[in-house]
């Protein structure tokens, strides 16, 4: 249980973290905190920050939400033991860490800039991934 | 069976960490800059953003709105060749000078934009990718995002960008620039100055190279 409700922090955070991201591209927020040198805007305004029109941002923001949701109803009574959960956690942030790598790998060797809010997410996947893999680690509840 | 445990210590976190983030995103809102020209103060001058030999013998003077069609087609079309053959050669002293027409609402930001890159030197960078890519912000509704976009490819230092368009404090300067234009009679965009002579329109370098010749000869007289 413990590693769901780490999940779902986690998730919150790098929701809030792409959401920022998203707003400032759209142009709701002001200028975006990350430093004189300039590697977020960079990284931002570069044609790889989005895919078929649609910021990177908004879609590790609905990556996150999906994250939160499960994590959330993992943590209710009714699917607590429930193993589904645990496996869709484990996918799907799965599929964030990959994502996130090639975006990485975009900005290390493409872009040639770093942008920290991306590198935080980065971080925040990798951690959300661990601790669902945890949660698989632990041995199904005895059933009969 | 699973054991029942009590949520609400970690409802708590949750509502934290939200509360804690929208509080930081809401914080950081800002629409577009809003940027409205006011008369210069009393004593406020702007001999324009210049390039070119403090010895040439023509000067030209060019009163320019950022927004304005024409002056994007000349600085395109004729821009280029004006500094590869006339400035640079040291014939021509240039001086771009500010103003924004009132017809054009996303003027006063952009003029103010490329002061800000002024302030950093470089203006001349600024101006080129403000008209250069004319045809895209006039047309997007968050052109304060692709002017940071610009100011970002020229190689400016964000923050200073950021906080030099918050502060405004180029504004004045703008309007001084203006308004010593109408002074001199300009009344439309691009308007020039040359040896003198004021002539208005999206001129071709051909005509302004005659006009620089007819200057030449003038000062050499």
């Amino acid at each position: 249980m413990k590693h769901r409700m780490i999940t779902s922090v986690l998730s919150l955070v790098g929701a809030l973290v792409s959401l920022y991201l998203w707003l400032w591209k759209i142009g709701w927020v002001g200028p975006v905190a990350c430093g004189a040198d300039g590697g977020c805007e960079t990284v931002q305004f570069s044609d790889l920050a989005e895919i078929a029109g649609v910021p990177v941002a908004a879609f590790g923001a609905a990556g996150y939400a999906a994250l939160l949701v499960l994590s959330l109803v993992g943590l209710q009574d009714r699917w607590l033991e429930d193993r589904r959960i645990t496996v869709g956690l484990v996918v799907l942030s799965g599929l964030g860490v990959l994502f996130t790598g090639y975006l990485t790998y975009l900005e290390a060797f493409v872009i040639h800039a770093w942008c920290r809010w991306c590198l935080g997410s980065a971080a925040i996947i990798a951690a959300i991934f661990l601790a669902a893999l945890a949660g698989l680690r632990r041995p199904a509840p005895a059933t009969g | 069976m699973a054991q029942s445990v009590n949520l609400k210590p970690f409802y708590l976190v949750l509502a934290v960490v939200a509360v804690a983030g929208a509080w930081f995103i809401v914080g950081a809102r800002s629409g577009p800059p809003t940027v409205t020209l006011v008369p210069a103060s009393v004593g406020t001058e702007f001999d324009g953003h210049t390039i070119g030999s403090d010895s040439a013998l023509v000067e030209i003077i060019e009163y320019a709105d950022f927004q304005c069609p024409a002056c994007a087609t000349f600085a395109i079309l004729t821009g280029e060749d004006v500094r590869r053959n006339l400035v640079q050669t040291g014939r021509v002293r240039w001086s771009f000078r500010d103003f924004p027409l009132p017809s054009h609402p996303k003027a006063p930001l952009a003029h103010l934009s490329a002061a800000c890159a002024g302030e950093q030197g470089r203006f001349w960078e600024m101006h080129d990718q403000l008209f250069f890519n004319q045809g895209k912000w006039v047309r997007d509704r968050r052109e304060h995002r692709l002017f940071e976009s610009y100011a970002q490819a020229i190689g400016l230092d964000m923050d200073a960008y950021a906080e030099c368009i918050a502060d405004q404090r180029h504004i004045e300067r703008i309007s001084a620039a203006k308004e010593s234009g109408v002074k001199l009679g300009v009344g439309s965009t691009p308007s020039f100055i040359i040896g003198g002579r004021l002539v208005a329109g999206s001129i071709s370098y051909s005509t302004l190279l005659e006009m620089v010749e007819e200057a030449e000869a003038a000062a050499a007289r």
